[in-house]
């Protein structure tokens, strides 16, 4: 009989969340568990790795390679993990393959309501990164994150932007960006080179970005050799490049044979 | 006397299994295992794990048999009302945008790993992929469940797009029995189904009939 009458009781008010003087673990289950149905993303599943963005004059450049991983297995290996939003602004991203999708379509729907209106003006970069932020920042605070780390690419008004928003609402702009391994491996050598130059050319973007790439290729278990870099710049408008395998330009030092 | 409760009393019902689609030109050839299993005991041997959600779209499925069934259901009626209002056969991408909704909205929930395959009148033969997380991809060829992982090799060394009908069927069948001797959890027969714009033709591939069982390099 106890047990029957806890059962309807009503699930606590903060369902799944924290008990104020309880230690909290927002994996373990909650109390409600059983009672309401599950939808937070508890763990990623096919996963997409490194995107990487660089500013340069005029422009900017973003690339990530083509792979979704289902944990070690390479399993899809020709999807996009980059958005072209509209003519002044682009995204890539790295985890939850289904979360970008789900990300991408309500951008998607976002900009086609805004074209309705008719009045000539489409969102700015750094509107969208704004908005992006608030976004993965309220769904992280009801613990039901979209399991992204997301880089923004823009040109508008004269003017490059480049920005970073993670899973957790973390947000910043920078120069150049590196998400997942690129974050440990390319990024040390863009900023290195963004130290020595000022500024960049296109030519001098991309190919800096296809070094990194090449190197995340050597150094990233769940890489692929596959990459599509994506350069915005004020005409004719934002080009997603072609996806080329990468070169093959293997050299392995220090074996004999 | 308390009744001995055997362990596999308790085991969830699970269509660990191969499944497989390709599409060729005109049409699609989809196929699966027949076993179903609840731990290590199996439950069906003869299961039939090519679902109809329409006349010429099917849906391979596998993860947990309930799950499975339970949204294969839901979506065949959100498809059957659907392609009433729209009075002409729905196109398969909108029965694959069907599951991929339920699938990612109950992610956490649902354990699913599903391909839908079939002909529409607009685009041909399809297949899509809707595995677990529930994303949605197209591909001319899709493999999944438990024993795809040991036929990804064999598949990826033989596929080309471009092959024919008859090729097709070789490829599924073989892929598929090979999968079958490998793992476990997928055996029984060989179900495949081909549709085209003619309609549904089914056939079941015994272990006779099979090449690849018993035989190969590693016995």
């Amino acid at each position: 009989m106890e047990a029957r009458s806890a059962r309807m009781l009503p699930p606590p008010f903060w369902a799944g969340g924290p008990a104020p003087g309880q230690a909290y673990d927002p994996c373990a289950p909650g109390p409600s568990t059983g009672v309401l149905p599950l939808t937070r993303t508890l763990s990623p599943m096919v996963t997409g790795t490194s995107v990487l963005g660089a500013k340069f004059d005029g422009g900017v450049i973003i690339a990530a390679d083509m792979l979704g991983s289902y944990g070690s297995l390479a399993r899809f290996r020709g999807i996009s993990r980059l958005l072209k939003v509209n003519d002044t602004t682009m995204l890539g991203a790295s985890g939850d393959y289904a979360d970008f999708q789900y990300l991408a379509q309500v951008i998607d729907q976002m900009v086609i309501d805004e074209e309705l209106l008719g009045d000539g003006h489409s969102y700015s970069p750094k509107a969208i990164h704004s908005w992006l932020t608030r976004v993965m920042y309220n769904r992280r605070s009801k613990i039901n994150p979209l399991w992204n780390t997301v880089v923004i690419g823009g040109f508008y008004n004269g003017e490059s932007f480049l920005g970073y928003v993670d899973m957790l609402g973390v947000a910043y702009e920078a120069p150049t960006l590196a998400t997942g391994y690129g974050a440990y491996l390319a990024q040390p050598l863009m900023r290195e080179v963004l130290e020595k130059k000022s500024s960049l050319t296109q030519e001098e973007a991309r190919d800096l970005i296809e070094r990194c790439m090449k190197i995340l290729y050597y150094r990233d278990a769940r890489s692929f050799n596959r990459s599509c870099p994506c350069v915005l710049t004020p005409d004719p408008g934002s080009q997603l490049g072609h996806s080329s395998p990468g070169q093959e330009r293997f050299r392995v030092t220090g074996l004999d044979r | 006397m308390a009744a001995v409760v055997q362990p596999w009393v308790e085991d969830p019902l699970s269509t660990g299994t191969t499944i497989m689609a390709a599409e060729f030109d005109g049409g699609v050839v989809i196929g699966a295992d027949s076993r179903t299993t609840t731990g290590s005991y199996v439950a069906n041997r003869v299961t039939d794990k090519l679902t109809p959600i329409h006349d010429r779209i099917f849906c391979c499925r596998s993860g947990s048999a309930a799950d499975t069934q339970a949204v294969a259901e839901a979506v065949a009626y959100q498809l059957a009302f659907h392609s009433v209002e729209l009075q002409e056969p729905p196109r398969v991408r909108t029965a694959a945008r069907l599951f991929q909704q339920s699938c990612y909205r109950y992610r956490e929930e649902l354990s699913a790993g599903i391909i839908v395959a079939g002909w529409d009148p607009r685009r041909g033969g399809q297949v899509y992929a809707v595995p677990l997380g529930g994303l949605l991809h197209p591909q001319p060829l899709a493999i999944g469940g438990s024993g795809s992982s040991y036929v990804y090799g064999f598949v990826d060394a033989s596929f080309r797009p471009g092959l024919s009908r008859e090729e097709c069927t070789q490829l599924v069948a073989r892929a598929l029995a090979l999968a079958m001797s490998r793992d476990g959890s997928s055996g029984g027969v060989v179900r495949l189904a081909t549709v085209t714009a003619e309609g549904v033709e089914r056939k079941v591939l015994t272990g006779a009939e099979l090449e690849g069982g018993e035989g190969g390099a590693m016995s």
